[in-house]
């Protein structure tokens, strides 16, 4: 573990992994610590976003003394089904990079157990992490200006849905007509950190 | 930049009035005001949206706190009534039934039915009466706050309206009529508020390397404490983006995506940082090479499009 400061507004902690991220986060859930804000778990990271007048140093030494038990995939233990038509514009570039036919890719992404890792990007976006290494690609050379909503894409360790349309540079498997941000829904986003996702296809 | 869709504005989780809030008189009474033009741009904001970045959700809220919690002061409401965020002026509204404001922030010429009126002072408008905001001279960003608040319904806790993620109120627009909270049971103190002067042609803001100072070169580092850059027009709530000397990274690979703060400064693979405002993304894949004081941001909020910024330790 590494932390790094964000001048007083801020405290990095740099781990080894995903599944450190991921239990780091999980315990700061649980047992807050005083003067952080926020907490934003990230690929290798976790923020801490400090309170106004909140002593950086004090903060650091805290998240250094704590002893995050959880395991990776140990989640909320929530599981949520997100139902996708594979006819993504990248599924024969997924297929090339990854070596898989078409085919191939789709029951890797349906039989694999993907886990939130964090959000980002924008609200309601979930990282999700899954257990079957073949199904990871590079981003796209070009971002996309327009992805539309519902998209389900790869990039990197993750697969993703894009809650709303926006630029994104993600490869497009296919898409679902699941709702994963809604404002009327308490919490809003389905995708939430620790939530365990199947992916099923539907014709 | 998306802005927000109406569907995002219809859609509402939390009662429209703060749980103190005593209860209101009738709607067709109550105080509000209507927007008859809102310049380059106005927004509404509060102190922000806490608590939701587990959920990809930023904190958005006034871009510069000072200013805006100055305004709350004068007018004594409570420290996350609800403001309205004028960018370069051009902000008129009319008030309906009476209502007490106060202009804040950028300095911009203030007229009330034509009439010259001040900034950080109290101000009572009767009913009909129709303010004005000029182009201020220095700063960016006027906070036009009035007592009671703006009461739009809050999105996720808070009133503030995220640019980038196309989060809270629809941003205003001629025609529209913003309801007014009750007032607060305090009465202002002061009828005038002498405040720091805000913006200028240079602006010396303060920082501390990292967290990744460690991906730039020593030149690098130095370029960035010794350099004029410049606030380019390609800047908004989401960030000021600079122009000076390049800061050349001294490793290759990409940076997997990490959370962000306000005051970060990122820089992308061009070399040029941007310097991250009240909407920046939650993550972001660049590495940041230092992040403002936390004191300092109300300044970095002020840049306009022009302004040269010297960053110190």
């Amino acid at each position: 573990m590494r932390v790094l400061k964000c001048a007083d507004t801020g405290v990095l902690v740099e781990v080894a992994d995903l599944a450190q991220v991921i239990a780091l986060g999980a315990a700061l859930q649980a047992d807050p610590l005083p003067g952080v804000a926020d907490v934003v778990p990230a690929a290798r990271t976790v923020l801490l976003r400090l309170e106004p007048g909140a002593d950086p140093a004090a903060v650091a030494e805290a998240v250094t003394g704590l002893r995050p038990t959880a395991e990776v995939g140990q989640g909320t233990g929530e599981t949520v089904t997100v139902p996708v038509h594979y006819d993504g514009e990248d599924l024969a570039d997924i297929a090339e990079l990854t070596g898989l036919s078409p085919r191939e890719v789709v029951r890797a992404h349906t039989a694999a157990t993907w886990t939130v890792a964090f959000c980002g990007f924008a609200p309601g976006f979930g990282y999700m992490v899954g257990d079957d290494p073949r199904l990871h690609v590079p981003r796209r050379g070009e971002a996309r200006t327009r992805v539309p909503k519902g998209s389900v894409a790869l990039a990197g360790e993750f697969t993703g849905v894009y809650p709303r349309s926006s630029p994104g540079g993600w490869q497009l498997l296919g898409r679902t007509d699941a709702v994963t941000w809604d404002l009327d829904r308490n919490p809003p986003g389905l995708l939430r950190p620790g939530v365990r996702v199947r992916f099923e296809e539907v014709a | 930049m998306n802005p927000v869709t109406a569907e995002d504005s219809a859609r509402e989780s939390d009662p429209p009035m703060p749980e103190n809030a005593l209860p209101g008189p009738d709607s067709s009474t109550a105080p509000a005001l209507e927007i008859l033009a809102t310049g380059p741009m106005t927004t509404v904001q509060d102190a922000g949206r806490f608590g939701h970045a587990a959920l990809g959700v930023g904190r958005s809220g006034a871009a510069d706190t000072d200013s805006y919690a100055l305004a709350n002061r004068i007018l004594a409401n409570p420290a996350g009534a609800a403001a309205l965020e004028a960018t370069l002026g051009g902000l008129r509204v009319r008030a309906r039934g009476a209502v007490t404001v106060t202009v804040t922030g950028a300095e911009t010429p203030v007229r009330v039915d034509g009439r010259g009126a001040a900034v950080n002072e109290v101000l009572h408008l009767p009913d009909g009466a129709e303010l004005t905001l000029g182009a201020p001279a220095r700063g960016l960003r006027s906070y036009l706050a009035v007592r009671g608040g703006v009461a739009v319904p809050p999105v996720l806790g808070s009133r503030s309206t995220d640019v980038l993620a196309g989060l809270g109120p629809a941003l205003p627009e001629a025609g529209d009529v913003l309801p007014v909270g009750p007032a607060p049971t305090a009465f202002p103190d002061l009828d005038h508020v002498p405040a720091r002067r805000v913006g200028g042609d240079r602006v010396e803001l303060r920082v501390e390397l990292g967290p990744r100072e460690d991906w730039f070169t020593e030149r690098a580092l130095s370029a960035l404490l010794s350099g004029d850059y410049e606030v380019t027009s390609r800047s908004d709530r989401v960030g000021a983006r600079l122009a000076g000397p390049a800061l050349e990274r001294s490793r290759e690979g990409e940076l997997p995506s990490e959370g962000m703060v306000a005051g970060s400064l990122q820089v992308p693979p061009g070399g040029e940082p941007v310097l991250f405002l009240a909407d920046h993304p939650v993550t972001g894949g660049y590495p940041v090479v230092a992040v403002v004081r936390s004191a300092d941001l109300p300044k970095a909020a002020q840049a306009r499009p022009g302004t040269r910024i010297r960053f110190v330790l």
